[in-house]
């Protein structure tokens, strides 16, 4: 498993390709891109700050990943988070995930992106016309990650 | 017993602080992460309502995400911060 957090941006192609090719026996390789929006709550949005718990995100991450990998038959997982100060169409998270066939990597990776949005210690600030405010916690996010302990008992 | 504290996000912009050391008393332990938000909460208003009031706080103890219940032992790294939001 791969898990980066850094201010740099990323070239999906490049890592996608690294995960792909890694092994003979991949069969299918999934990924999902985050990227920042100008819009947020009817206001647009200007930039956005990302703050993270160096040392436990890390560890978040990869406990997170080694969870997917007790749920279902894949090969690799690959997690680059950006933090910093990023702009509308800056891209803020890349998880892509290798396997034998594409149900379980599909399945793994939104997994992974559910549990990364509800239990990894990220925040963000945004900045809008009115001035910056913190992005408060959807309860979607929760239910979304709360349906994976029925489906994966 | 000693232990480190660091707040993130809303809570460190607003209490000022991002890391602290404290030194809690053994005689008055076990302590846990909901008598260290009480202990903290007497440092003045703003202290509470970060900590005790309506906003959700989740907490870490050495980087593991913990209940209000979960035990804090000498030399914890303990963390408060809102609600997560990134991806």
């Amino acid at each position: 498993m791969t898990v980066r957090v850094q201010t740099e941006d990323f070239d999906a192609g490049f890592e996608i390709n690294q995960l792909r090719s890694a092994r003979k026996d991949v069969g299918a390789v999934v990924s999902f891109i985050g990227q920042v929006r100008d819009v947020n709550e009817g206001d647009e949005v200007s930039q956005l700050t990302l703050e993270h718990y160096p040392g436990m995100t890390e560890k978040s991450l990869e406990a997170i990943i080694t969870q997917a990998k007790t749920h279902w038959n894949i090969m690799d997982v690959l997690i680059i988070h950006r933090v910093g100060t990023l702009q509308p169409c800056d891209q803020i998270v890349l998880v892509a995930v290798s396997g034998s066939h594409r149900g379980e990597a599909f399945a793994a990776c939104e997994f992974v992106m559910d549990y990364l949005k509800t239990e990894a210690p990220f925040w963000k600030k945004e900045a809008t016309s009115s001035g910056e405010r913190w992005v408060e916690a959807k309860s979607s996010d929760d239910d979304a990650r709360e349906r994976w302990n029925k489906t994966t008992e | 017993m000693k232990i480190k504290l660091f707040y993130f996000a809303r809570l460190k912009e607003t209490l000022k602080y991002s890391t602290e050391d404290l030194e809690l008393a053994d005689a008055e332990g076990p302590w846990t992460v909901l008598k260290l938000k009480a202990l903290l909460s007497k440092r003045g208003d703003v202290w509470g309502q970060m900590l005790m009031g309506k906003l959700k706080v989740r907490a870490a103890i050495n980087h593991e995400l913990v209940h209000d219940n979960a035990t804090i032992a000498n030399g914890d790294e303990v963390a408060f911060f809102p609600p997560v939001t990134g991806g």
